[in-house]
């Protein structure tokens, strides 16, 4: 009977970890796995709709402005100025994960301050992307009549464009654009949002100290895993909403 | 430097290599893709309405294979995986085979109802074939 292992041994039972890795981390991973399958779902929905019509919104037309340029046509600019954003954010998060391993506090603090300010200037930037579609004006053929629409879950200012009193002018298009648009990348701001949240709770808990009397810091592992799942995320609607 | 273990129940830590060196060849390799990706599709914007729609469709696709492979690299390096036991990794990545089917079958499933739509039977809504 062993007697060195006796107290700190009930998570798995059999007094070792089937993968070598703690109970909290594999939990973590099934989550994000799960969380995957249904990012992966919305996606697949949204792939599913566009191939079923003619005609879908041209990403290089819909999102081609940038803050303060006014109506420069710009498309990608500021969807990769997001991009860089997380990614970068991702790499002080990982700095942070190799800072823990070293016990080092104030290295710890540093580079999650850094994360965090990179998920808040993302959710700036999505803000900024969300009210500019909302309130940009289109026109837009209804009935005969000329209209100005912005895109929102209940109007697609971006259908066919056709021939009208000598120029081309838009019709409306397929619905499932706005509500496919807003619905994706709101859940996916909102993991951002929450990652914020999680972020901030962890620099807290390094900054009492928590994690220096714990003798490890593997909760900000956890909590980077999950951040950098959000930016695995982003890599995906990017690649489904802006590039193609 | 061995890493601090969290639980007597665990006997492996992956080793932590002492710079950062690779954490910033990742970034670097994840910033050349997305630089490449974003060639791609201004590529594809510039000669809009040149390309024929069979290579517009082979562009996107090795976006997507460039998109797969940040995936690699965030979740390998970023996130460790890569560095933990097998039958770890396994757990993982076998489950995320299904999105395989998962992709193909329901955008075949949605070709399928475009090219419903465009026959008479589906009242040929739009006959003219947009190109985008």
């Amino acid at each position: 009977m062993s007697t060195t292992i006796s107290t700190n041994t009930k998570w798995w039972n059999g007094g070792r970890s089937p993968f070598n890795i703690s109970y909290g981390k594999v939990m973590m991973w099934y989550f994000l796995m799960s969380d995957a399958f249904t990012f992966g779902a919305f996606l697949i929905s949204y792939g599913t709709i566009r191939f079923s019509v003619n005609h879908w919104a041209d990403p290089n037309h819909v999102f081609n402005a940038f803050p303060l340029a006014g109506h420069a046509n710009l498309p990608l600019v500021f969807v990769s100025l997001m991009t860089f954003i997380l990614i970068f954010s991702s790499v002080t998060m990982v700095l942070a994960v190799h800072e823990g391993h070293k016990m080092n506090r104030k290295g710890v603090e540093k580079y999650m301050v850094l994360t965090i300010l990179g998920g808040l200037a993302f959710l700036g930037c999505q803000a900024w992307e969300w009210t500019h579609m909302i309130t940009g004006d289109h026109a837009v053929l209804v009935n005969g009549q000329i209209e100005y629409w912005g895109t929102t879950v209940t109007r697609n200012p971006w259908g066919v464009e056709v021939m009208h009193n000598g120029a081309m002018i838009a019709t409306p298009g397929p619905i499932a654009f706005g509500g496919y648009f807003f619905g994706i990348t709101g859940f996916h701001g909102f993991h951002v949002f929450s990652g914020v949240i999680i972020n901030v709770t962890m620099l807290i808990k390094t900054r009492l100290g928590h994690f220096d009397q714990r003798g490890h810091y593997e909760m900000i592992e956890k909590a980077g895993l999950y951040w950098h799942f959000v930016d695995l995320v982003w890599v995906f609607v990017f690649l489904c909403f802006y590039l193609v | 430097m061995s890493s601090q273990i969290s639980s007597p129940e665990i006997t492996h830590a992956p080793e932590h290599a002492p710079g950062t060196s690779r954490i910033w060849r990742t970034f670097w390799v994840l910033s050349l893709l997305t630089i490449i990706e974003l060639g791609l599709g201004y590529f594809l914007y510039f000669q809009h309405g040149h390309l024929s729609y069979a290579f517009t469709l082979s562009t996107k696709l090795l976006i997507a294979a460039l998109t797969l492979a940040k995936a690699y690299y965030i979740v390998s390096i970023f996130m460790h995986l890569g560095d933990e036991i097998r039958n770890m990794i396994m757990t993982i990545i076998v489950p995320l085979m299904l999105f395989i089917w998962f992709i193909a079958a329901f955008l075949l499933d949605g070709n399928s109802w475009k090219n419903l739509r465009n026959t008479d039977a589906g009242s040929r809504p739009n006959k003219t074939e947009q190109h985008h």
